[in-house]
């Protein structure tokens, strides 16, 4: 009862929600770059909200099945087909052995998410799944995915399939603009070391465009824009949170995702809302954003509204 | 230190850094490391399961809640109390661990460069390392490394110019007035002085570490066989 991995893809790893609890060792949680997406591939098969599924950048995925299964792909656009039959995203799939399901390269967005019925079935290591390459924990061997994996699941014979319909399906990249001029607006709440940004080198990142550059993976993205060091660079280190975006003395801020350190001695400017750093890991080199500064109060309705949203967004009941 | 010397500040929506001495002061401490080990017990004890994870480091602690259990105005005032509540806190809390240390010359290339510095022999470096008692005051970079201090001033060094690209696992090393044992072999670029036989880091065991922040820690040193015998590796640097 499996998936067995005939290309892997650019970047594939097992993920589940994350690995909490364990920054007392040195462990980082892991865990999907857009949650969002993750966890509505998740819903749309019926699984638990922490099952684990593939996370793919960029594209390039093959896998062949062992089992009887539903597959649903979420995340960014690209082309899926079921035995050389193109298929929806978003959408419920059902899978008998000897399917060859293929995935394209990524045309907008760049983070995948394939789940199957009732998640692959992995041994956790530190109460979680989530594969942290660096650390070499999770997934199956503590490595991304590689040709030949077998990734074993439940056979599952009877699901009724879903689909999320398509005007409540996130838009990614530079489509997605928050702003007039198509940059990605990223929320920010000022925190951490953010006192020590003097208030003109404040101005100028909060009404600068910065691009994403390809210096940039699952610990940080990278950025290139004006400059907005902080004069004082000298600091104990400290933990890091999700979203921290930290400004090294070269002034280019580095937006720390999933598998960041969990300690860092540069100054922090703040953290972008995880929502946020979602939306951030479907970005590609080479696209812009701006950062919009938010508080506390409005971080918690945003938090509290899409939530809402989520549990809420009826899902289609498909025919099988 | 006391309690009310604290300050609370915004990490992200589900954050909060606690700094326990002043923010802009890069002074270790380890009256204050015991403060953070203190509050980080009566943290886990308040928060229960809305605690999603804690962060102790030198003069801080990240306290990362659960925002669907709880919101940033009740967690801030839980920290509150819990910081205004006067602690007894003894300055040599923790448990003192003892760590064996095979210190070489061949094993450890920068022995001699840090006796030459101080103008001391290798021996003496080896009395003075493993005379200190150190504490545990953060644990990350990697999984397993523990940031200790203070080494004594004399055998303080800057980290190499050109990192090594591959630093074995048990090496022992120092960089400014920290050491730390390398738990796995990865790139690094701190000062290296010998081999520890002892696992820092064991997936397979309970506890996955032999300390904890807050911990106190003394080397022993011990020859090439007795480090051989606990289980020590010899590789080419």
């Amino acid at each position: 009862m499996s998936f067995k991995v005939l290309q892997p893809g650019l970047l594939s790893s097992i993920q589940d929600l994350g690995r909490f609890g364990q920054h007392d060792i040195g462990l980082t949680t892991g865990g999907p770059l857009d949650n969002e997406a993750f966890l509505w591939a998740n819903r749309i098969l019926h699984n638990a909200p922490n099952a684990c599924a593939i996370e793919l950048s960029f594209g390039g995925l093959q896998l062949l099945a062992q089992t009887q299964s539903y597959l649903c792909v979420t995340g960014a656009t690209l082309d899926l087909t079921i035995n050389g039959v193109a298929k929806a995203l978003w959408t419920s799939h059902k899978i008998w052995p000897d399917d060859d399901i293929k995935l394209g390269y990524s045309s907008h967005g760049c983070r995948s998410y394939i789940s199957v019925a009732g998640g692959f079935d992995i041994t956790p290591s530190f109460g979680s799944s989530a594969t942290v390459v660096r650390e070499k924990v999770g997934g199956l061997t503590g490595a991304k995915l590689a040709a030949n994996d077998c990734l074993a699941c439940a056979s599952i014979a009877q699901l009724p399939r879903q689909a999320l319909a398509q005007e409540h399906r996130p838009v990614y990249g530079q489509q997605n603009s928050g702003s007039h001029d198509g940059d990605t607006v990223l929320r920010i709440l000022p925190g951490y070391q953010h006192h020590l940004f003097d208030t003109a080198t404040q101005t100028r990142f909060f009404h600068a465009q910065y691009t994403l550059t390809d210096r940039s993976d699952r610990m940080g993205m990278r950025l290139e824009g004006p400059a907005v060091a902080c004069a004082s660079q000298n600091m104990l280190s400290e933990g890091i949170c999700l979203g921290a975006v930290q400004v090294p003395a070269d002034g280019q801020p580095i937006v720390l995702l999933k598998d960041r350190q969990t300690i860092g001695g540069y100054p922090k400017i703040g953290a972008v809302l995880a929502r946020d750093t979602a939306c951030l890991a479907q970005l590609r080199p080479g696209d812009t954003l701006r950062f919009e500064a938010v508080d506390l109060y409005q971080a918690h309705t945003i938090n509290t509204l899409s939530q809402l949203k989520f549990d809420h967004t009826p899902l289609l009941h498909l025919k099988d | 230190m006391s309690a009310n010397q604290t300050h609370i500040a915004i990490a992200s929506e589900n954050s909060y850094i606690v700094y326990f001495s002043d923010p802009d002061s890069v002074q270790i401490s380890s009256e204050v490391s015991a403060a953070i080990a203190n509050a980080c017990a009566q943290i886990k004890l308040h928060f229960g399961t809305k605690l999603i994870d804690l962060v102790a480091s030198y003069a801080s602690l990240l306290v990362i809640y659960d925002p669907n259990q709880c919101d940033h105005l009740w967690a801030k005032a839980a920290l509150k109390v819990i910081l205004d509540t006067p602690q007894k806190v003894s300055q040599n809390s923790g448990q003192l661990v003892e760590i064996p240390v095979f210190y070489s010359t061949e094993y450890g290339p920068e022995l001699n460069l840090l006796a030459q510095n101080a103008g001391l022999s290798v021996e003496q470096v080896i009395d003075i390392h493993s005379a200190t008692e150190y504490r545990v005051y953060a644990i990350g970079f990697a999984p397993g490394f523990a940031y200790l201090g203070e080494v004594d001033e004399r055998l303080a060094a800057p980290r190499l110019a050109t990192p090594r690209l591959k630093v074995p696992a048990g090496a022992v090393a120092i960089a400014d007035r920290q050491t730390a044992v390398y738990p796995a072999s990865s790139p690094g670029g701190w000062n290296l002085i010998g081999l520890c036989p002892t696992p820092m880091f064991n997936a397979q065991a309970q506890p996955h570490m032999p300390v904890s922040v807050g911990d106190r820690v003394r080397f022993m040193p011990i020859d090439e066989q007795q480090y051989l015998t606990l289980g020590g590796l010899l590789h080419e640097l």
